[in-house]
């Protein structure tokens, strides 16, 4: 299988072709977002509804990370 | 009136009747507060909850500043929920002629001992990043503020009701006067006063009133912190919020505690129903976006309407009926009703024990507008 790198949070991770960026979060031990009271989230629905699995993807904020695929080279970060 | 059961019975319990209910109880009276839903739930919860000195007119600069300042005074016991923030409002130029305004807007404040600050298009830049270069600057009033009105109002109702005010919710009310308030199920409530402080709805319980609905939306975002500061308002808003006759939007965004960013505003006469109005809705935020780009990437949560209660002079009711002496007024605060909730409060309640207001009373009181329709 193709594979590519992408950082979350600056932690490097290693993923395949195909494999959305909240699966990355979890493969680099990153949380999704932070809740208003600071609490890490993660994806629950894994289908765009819940928008719990929202990130901020090459500066953007609030992208549903379960809908999106890595691409390589991607930053990735936890939405506060 | 010995036979009634209370001094006072309070219809709507928007943040207008929570803060009535809070200086009737509090100077001793019997209070009931009445509402067909709950407390802080109509006009309150649709607004921005902008706490702002506004000087559209002499009247109107008296009673805003005069309740900013019993804000100020009451915000070291304001519960967290309430989440005020003296985050200042900017009122920004665009053009020179806005700037002009500037001038004149920070001359009028000063005359009248309210601190404001001018901003050239740098300081307003840094202040402010996210507006578009090419602002020309702006006027700084720092101790506005923002807080949460649905919370705001709880928190009145809650002091009125430890003080023994009483409420009643969930029914709707028919008709008021004569020291009595008749609730849909027939029952009666009997007071020696009867404030109508049911906002746009007042008419409805005191015809002839001249009080229309002014239709608004608002829009609000994710969480984006930091991109907005202060309060920030298009001095253009003038223009448009004046505009009496037609629709208008204007450029008017507050930062929440949250980092959510609440966006408006729109004025609408004549539109009755609650349904967002697709065609306005785009007109505003386009507006918003001429002023801040950054707002189109943004991802907006909810969108909502509301109804102000508009006077013709575009100044609240406040004082007793011309048409029975049991009935009070205590409605048409347009766009200002959060911020001069508690003046109002305290201007009624001084009329109703004969007290010496504050500030003079006469701009807001009913016999001005003489327009009720008189009762047999």
């Amino acid at each position: 299988m193709p594979s590519m790198t992408l950082t979350v949070n600056g932690v490097a991770v290693e993923v395949e072709t195909g494999t959305t960026v909240a699966v990355a979060a979890i493969l680099a031990g990153q949380p999704c977002r932070l809740s208003v009271g600071g609490a890490p989230r993660g994806p629950l629905c894994g289908m765009g509804i819940c928008f719990e699995c929202r990130m901020t993807i090459n500066g953007k904020a609030h992208c549903r990370s379960c809908q999106i695929l890595c691409e390589p080279g991607m930053d990735v970060r936890t939405d506060d | 009136m010995s036979a009634a059961a209370y001094d006072v019975a309070i219809v709507g319990a928007g943040i207008v009747g929570a803060a009535c209910a809070q200086e009737c109880a509090r100077r001793g009276m019997r209070v009931i507060l009445v509402d067909r839903d709950a407390i802080g739930v109509g006009a309150t919860a649709a607004g921005m909850g902008h706490i702002v000195v506004m000087d559209d007119s002499e009247a109107q600069f008296a009673l805003t500043c005069y309740s900013r300042r019993l804000w100020q005074e009451l915000r070291s016991e304001l519960p967290d929920d309430v989440e005020y923030e003296q985050c200042g409002t900017i009122w920004v130029a665009a053009d020179d002629e806005e700037m002009a305004e500037v001038g004149r807007k920070q001359h009028y404040y000063a005359a009248r001992n309210v601190a404001t600050e001018v901003l050239d298009a740098q300081v307003l830049n840094t202040l402010e990043p996210n507006l578009r270069s090419g602002m020309k600057g702006g006027l700084l009033v720092s101790e506005d503020g923002v807080l949460y009105p649905p919370c705001a109002a709880r928190f009145c109702a809650q002091r009125a009701q430890e003080l023994g005010a009483k409420f009643r919710l969930g029914d709707s009310v028919q008709l008021i006067g004569q020291g009595q308030v008749v609730l849909s199920d027939g029952s009666e409530i009997r007071a020696e006063f009867v404030v109508n402080a049911a906002g746009a709805s007042a008419p409805a319980l005191t015809p002839g009133l001249d009080i229309k609905k002014r239709k608004g939306h608002l829009v609000i975002t994710d969480r984006y912190p930091g991109f907005v500061r202060h309060q920030l308002v298009e001095l253009g808003y003038l223009k448009s919020a004046h505009s009496v006759s037609s629709d208008s939007v204007a450029f008017n965004v507050q930062p929440r505690r949250t980092g959510q960013v609440l966006i408006g505003s729109s004025r609408q006469y004549g539109a009755e129903h609650r349904e967002v109005d697709h065609g306005i809705l785009a007109q505003m935020l386009k507006r918003a976006q001429a002023y801040m780009p950054g707002l189109a990437r943004m991802s907006t949560v909810r969108t909502w309407t509301g109804f102000r209660a508009a006077t013709p002079d575009k100044l609240p009711v406040i004082g007793p009926s011309t048409f029975d002496k049991s009935v009070w007024l205590a409605t048409g605060h347009e766009g200002l009703g959060i911020t001069t909730s508690l003046g109002t409060a305290r201007l009624l309640v001084d009329q109703m024990t004969g007290m010496q207001p504050e500030i003079p009373i006469e701009p807001y009181l009913p016999s001005r507008v003489g327009k009720e329709h008189v009762h047999a």
